[in-house]
């Protein structure tokens, strides 16, 4: 090896792990005719008497003649089925989920989800009379005012869905906003950077915007002569992150705000990455008219397989009456939706947001305070720069863009080295670091670093646990330039085996569901 | 919480001095702030954050947050006849056992390989989804009916390249503010008008809006009023003629015993899974469909993860995967389709409990109960003086409009009324249909029991 890994004797590797494996059936290979999971209550006697048997009502054009082919499953063997399933699935409760970068992926506080799972927040509707839900619509209002103060906003939206859907909503806003200058027309190009998520153009492309994508120099920033040269009458504004995907901090944000405000454009902060810079730096002081915050990453609700998420999204004071309604007000005795705001882009979503995840987050932060938030963004950013130090020092893989800077709460490392040696890929690497338990993700597309995976460590494990991690990316290093073989055909104690992609490309031969799998393939199958 | 205040906080374990100081040692930095390097002085946030003080033990965080909660009346504790895109029916008890599993619910974007579970459960959820719905494509789902809706309506624009759509003006309000958000400014959004008595698509409004521009036709099936749209084949007739797509959103709930819209000349169906086992959750707990025939032209404008079952290296295994990840944002940024992210994820697989639980014989069971109780309580209620309903002169599901027009009383009074007797009335439809003065929509389903329906009666009888 090229150097030292700082890693301590005692972490060894789960040589011997082996995820759970059930080959588990598909649901409908379960069917049993008569079998049945749950019971529907009966109806009473006397309703019966009064109507009858309900359905004959039916119009006869609308009636289901023939029942929905659903598997006959009893009820044990239903759970069963999802359990072995679940297993079958590594949540960041069970492994040491640092290798998803972008994603921030940390502890998800339990008791978060038993006081999201208790009825005052489960069995509730959203059109109960306001005197009602005083409890729901506090915690909704409380989230505004501390989101407000961790980024100098002036009002936040709990509506969106999601960080992807918070750009959506944010593309509407500044559309709105321009057609009320007269300027929608005219303004019609989005500027964003390739290091900041594909949803940040892809998203304002929904609004009608062309993109102009810019790309970094050797110091993994975009040079500011690039953005001057991007910016003209026709910007509506520029979407980027900071720090960028590869935990590079721009320290011209300032100014690359103010270029594009000069120029008459609105800009948008995507603060997917914010938890290395919570309490350290805002999106205020930086110069921006709107700025997001996914709830499910930075602020601990857990991320459920891919959601639900929730995406709060916060704007200066001239842009408040675009924000999609209702907004909750508070007049000092009571909490009330306000559906009023003048310029408002209307609804983006049905009722007022993913309330589980909003009241997840708002445990978070109480349970944290201004100076718990502050330290775990320290400890992140502490965390991934000894991630940094170590690989650095990992034959094979390399960190581009200056060797030697610090980086904020992710890094995206490449293996191009490694590649070039040895042939084995990043996919290759990420499958065998599933042998030990652990996840490692490339990066979103297309990837400007060669062979790339990108790491955030967040504030949730522990010194031990990241030393395991690197044990097993050291492993794999090893077994790269030793034995590659094992590497590319991994996994090997995963649930499965090397998995045939050939025919999801093809549109006569993938199956989006058991129904055309039988059709496409059901044949070749009984042979 | 004085022998709290040098504490180390449960959930940052890093924050150890000495552990601390060994990492930082590696670094080759003596202090944190050092790694913050590249942030210039005028942009560091001086001072703390103005927060409350935490709550670090857990013991006082449950208590804060409880007794911030204690201030909601859930619908346990009333009565509640609220439904209209949210609405209340029986959770069974695996549904939540599955959805609070550490791995499923604290997963999130793992290979295929380790998260295999992931990948099987969400194609499941896509095949369970297709039976009730009788479609070969499901999406993994997005967030709730309002995008399903729009991303369906720009899935159209694409596919017919056309730029305007119709959508029936009894579509729910919240949808339609969505819809023309989503649409701005590239498809146009224009309203066909429905039949006063009947509630239905007034077919000769649609005929005279029909155009060569049309991308497609969206109707809802249960109305958001509640009615079953009859005309669904003759509006898809319509819509096909002129070279659109038939749109229907639909509640998943009633395909136990109403025909799904692919039977009458849907070409896009979406709709919310939220009926199928999740609980209301102040209408926080959505998640949207969006469903086709498995053709090329369709797949490959879903802006959504499509995943395809496969096979392995090994003889016997199943394996899945992602169906055309080049149509999306994660495939080709801004070349994709619409754009993807998280999505509702946790939610698709409990409804696929959902439905493994219930079945054919559960889902047609359900169909029939709530039709006996919605039209027991449309009954009662119609016996009340001055009380009219349904409103529209149709077949309803379980939610229907109840006319208080011929009562002495607004809605907003009786609602107050009500509430004081432990009942939450139906929606006040007075802002959003003004057309229908005086009306509120009622939802009743299989949680409702008669007495519910009869205290109902009994307490708008001694009002009214």
């Amino acid at each position: 090896m090229k150097g030292k890994i700082y890693v301590e004797e005692k972490y060894k590797l789960r040589e011997n792990f082996h995820q759970a494996k059930w080959d588990e059936p598909v649901i409908f290979e379960l069917h049993t005719p008569g079998e049945r999971g749950i019971l529907v209550p009966e109806v009473e006697p006397a309703i019966e008497e009064a109507v009858g048997d309900g359905v004959s009502a039916i119009p006869n054009n609308m009636v289901r003649k023939k029942g929905p082919a659903l598997p006959e499953v009893s009820q044990m063997r239903v759970l069963k089925h999802f359990l072995r399933m679940s297993q079958q699935c590594l949540g960041a409760d069970l492994n040491i989920d640092i290798g998803q970068g972008t994603c921030t992926v940390k502890y998800n506080p339990k008791i978060n989800e038993i006081l999201a799972g208790l009825p005052a927040a489960t069995e509730l509707h959203p059109w109960q009379d306001e005197s009602t839900v005083q409890g729901a619509l506090e915690i909704i209002y409380k989230m505004d005012q501390f989101l407000r103060e961790i980024s100098g906003m002036d009002r936040f939206t709990l509506q969106p869905s999601s960080g992807s859907h918070a750009i959506l909503v944010m593309a509407s806003m500044l559309h709105a906003y321009h057609e009320s200058r007269g300027e929608a027309e005219k303004r019609d190009e989005l500027i964003t950077t390739i290091f900041s998520h594909p949803s940040d153009p892809a998203a304002a492309v929904v609004k009608g915007y062309k993109v102009i994508t810019l790309y970094p120099g050797e110091d993994g920033l975009v040079n500011i002569e690039a953005l001057k040269a991007a910016v003209s009458d026709r910007t509506a504004g520029l979407f980027i992150t900071n720090p960028e995907d590869t935990g590079i901090f721009n320290p011209k944000i300032a100014e690359f705000t103010r270029i594009v405000r000069e120029a008459g454009g609105l800009c948008g902060y995507d603060q997917a990455n914010a938890n290395g810079i919570l309490g350290i730096t805002r999106a205020r002081e930086a110069g921006f008219d709107f700025c997001f915050f996914n709830l499910h990453k930075t602020f601990s609700a857990p991320h459920g397989c891919g959601g639900p998420g929730a995406g709060a999204l916060g704007v200066t004071k001239d842009l408040i009456d675009f924000l999609p309604v209702p907004v909750v007000d508070f007049d000092g005795e009571k909490y009330s939706l306000n559906d009023d705001l003048p310029h408002t882009i209307g609804k983006t979503r049905g009722f007022y947001g993913v309330f589980p995840v909003i009241l997840k987050a708002y445990a978070w932060i109480m349970s944290l305070g201004g100076k718990g938030l502050k330290e775990v963004a320290r400890v992140a950013v502490m965390n991934n720069n000894y991630i940094l130090e170590n690989i650095k020092n990992l034959k094979g893989a390399a960190s581009p863009y200056p060797a030697g800077k610090h980086r904020i709460e992710q890094v995206r490392y490449t293996w191009e080295t490694l590649t070039r040696d040895t042939g084995v890929t990043t996919e290759d690497v990420t499958n065998r670091m599933v042998d030990f338990g652990f996840h490692l993700w490339a990066s979103h597309h297309p990837f400007v670093v060669p062979q790339p995976f990108t790491i955030e460590p967040t504030e949730s494990y522990s010194k031990d646990e990241i030393d395991e991690y690197l044990e097993g990316l050291k492993k794999v290093v090893e077994e790269a330039y030793e034995n590659p073989e094992r590497v590319k055909t991994a996994p090997h104690n995963s649930v499965v085996h090397k998995i045939d992609h050939s025919t999801f490309d093809d549109p006569k031969k993938w199956a989006i569901t058991w129904r055309a799998y039988l059709k496409k393939h059901g044949q070749e199958d009984k042979k | 919480m004085s022998n709290n205040k040098d504490y180390v906080h449960p959930y940052i374990p890093n924050s150890v001095p000495e552990v601390k100081a060994k990492m930082l040692e590696v670094i080759g930095v003596k202090d944190i702030e050092e790694l913050y390097d590249d942030i210039p002085d005028n942009l560091r946030f001086k001072g703390e954050l103005n927060l409350p003080e935490a709550l670090p033990s857990e013991f006082s965080l449950k208590k804060h947050v409880e007794s911030i909660l204690s201030k909601n009346k859930t619908c346990q504790e009333y009565t509640s006849f609220l439904g209209g895109s949210c609405w209340p029916h029986y959770i069974p008890a695996i549904c939540d056992e599955i959805n609070q599993r550490s791995e499923f619910l604290t997963a999130y974007a793992g290979e295929p390989y380790e998260d295999h579970g992931r990948f099987q459960a969400l194609f499941e959820y896509e095949s369970l989804m297709a039976e009730l719905l009788d479609l070969d494509v499901v999406n993994v789902p997005t967030y709730d009916w309002c995008q399903a809706v729009s991303t369906s309506m720009r899935m159209a624009e694409r596919i017919t390249r056309r730029g305007e759509v119709l959508v029936v003006d009894t579509v729910a309000p919240d949808r339609l503010l969505a819809i023309r958000n989503y649409c701005k400014p590239t498809v146009k959004v224009a309203l066909v008008k429905h039949s006063p008595e009947t509630g239905l698509i007034d077919l000769d409004d649609l005929k005279k809006k029909m155009s060569g521009d049309i991308a497609g036709v969206y109707i809802e099936n249960p109305s958001f009023l509640g009615f079953i749209e009859t005309q669904g084949q003759e509006v898809a007739d319509i819509a096909h003629k002129n070279g659109a797509l038939s749109i229907v959103g639909v509640d998943p709930g009633t395909l136990g015993v109403i025909a799904p819209p692919s039977h009458y000349g849907a070409d896009i169906t979406c709709g919310d899974i939220q009926p199928l086992g999740i609980r209301m959750n102040y209408g926080g707990a959505l998640a949207g469909f969006i469903a086709t025939r498995d053709e090329e032209k369709f797949v490959m404008e879903y802006p959504s993860r499509l995943f395809g079952i496969s096979k392995t290296a090994v003889d016997g295994e199943w394996g899945f995967g992602d169906v055309a990840y080049d149509r999306t944002s994660f495939g080709v940024r801004e070349k994709g389709k619409e754009f993807i992210g998280t999505g509702t994820a946790l939610w698709g697989i409990t409804a696929a409990v959902y439905l493994s639980l219930m079945g054919p014989r559960g889902m047609k069971d359900l169909g029939k109960h709530i039709m006996q109780k919605s039209q027991y309580a449309i009954k009662k209620l119609s016996q009340i003086k001055g009380v009219k309903t349904p409103r529209f002169q149709s077949v309803h599901f379980k939610d229907f409009v109840v006319d208080f027009n011929d009562t002495p009383k607004p809605v907003s009074e009786i609602n107050r009324f009500l509430l004081d007797k432990g009942i939450f009335g139906g929606r006040d439809l007075s802002r959003d249909f003004p057309e229908l003065g005086q009306s509120a929509l009622y939802c009743v389903t299989e949680v409702h029991s008669q007495d519910d329906i009869d205290t109902l009666v009994e307490v708008l009888n001694e009002y009214l």
